[in-house]
């Protein structure tokens, strides 16, 4: 299985990386990419994320095991921004290939619900030229209860 | 070399700054002790855990730090 994963530092374009993605999964019969940006929401000027070196790049290969144990997969894409970003802005990418769409599609799910709610992140926004943390939202663990079994 | 103290989220804007050296060793106890205010509060908190050397640990009153470890305090997430 071909697999990427990687904290991206700067600007990028995701289209290009899953441009990339799916020319290493010749084999895949359908591919599922979910994009996530930061929304232009109001009076949010920017958002930045921090990350923690020692844990948050392992916890994601943690996470590509786990999607590549649940699901059969061609090839897994799972990228995210660290830094200060502005609204517009991509802050997350993941991708998955599979002979079947259902596998990919699931797969991509599974992956952005963990990274949401159970990955090494801190978030925080800037209003009105004022930064203020981002809290954890319910329905994040919500979302993640729906994969226990 | 001494504990490293790292302080991750809004424990860094509460704590000053992002890393901080203290002397080893280590226990939870100590490290309520080098903690104060609002920041000793937060690192009560449940949802507030604690890694040794990117090890998170299941119980944090199990803290036991030497020098040349590096303790981070980390927050309740929000990302993606």
């Amino acid at each position: 299985m071909f697999r990427r994963v990687e904290l991206v530092r700067g600007h990028w374009d995701p289209n290009d990386a899953v441009g990339d993605f799916a020319s290493q999964v010749p084999a895949a019969g359908g591919i599922a990419t979910f994009v996530g940006k930061v929304r232009p929401d109001g009076d949010v000027e920017a958002l930045e994320l921090t990350h923690y070196e020692k844990l948050t790049l392992p916890g994601m290969e943690k996470l590509a095991d786990e999607v590549a144990k649940r699901w059969q997969l061609e090839g897994l894409l799972i990228l995210h921004r660290v830094g200060e970003m502005f609204p517009g802005e991509p802050i997350v990418c993941v991708s998955a290939a599979a002979k079947h769409r259902r596998a990919a599609i699931e797969a991509v799910d599974f992956a952005m619900d963990h990274l949401k709610s159970n990955s090494w992140f801190w978030k925080r926004e800037k209003r009105a030229g004022v930064w203020a943390w981002i809290e954890p939202r319910e329905q994040d663990h919500s979302d993640l209860a729906r994969w226990k079994d | 070399m001494p504990v490293t103290l790292v302080f991750l989220g809004k424990l860094a804007d509460l704590a000053g700054v992002d890393q901080k050296q203290v002397e080893g060793p280590l226990d939870w106890q100590g490290l309520l002790d080098e903690l104060h205010g609002p920041l000793g509060s937060a690192a009560r908190q449940d949802r507030t855990r604690i890694a040794v050397n990117g090890e998170v640990l299941a119980d944090k009153a199990a803290l036991e730090a030497e020098n040349g470890d590096e303790v981070a305090l980390l927050p309740p997430v929000s990302g993606g």
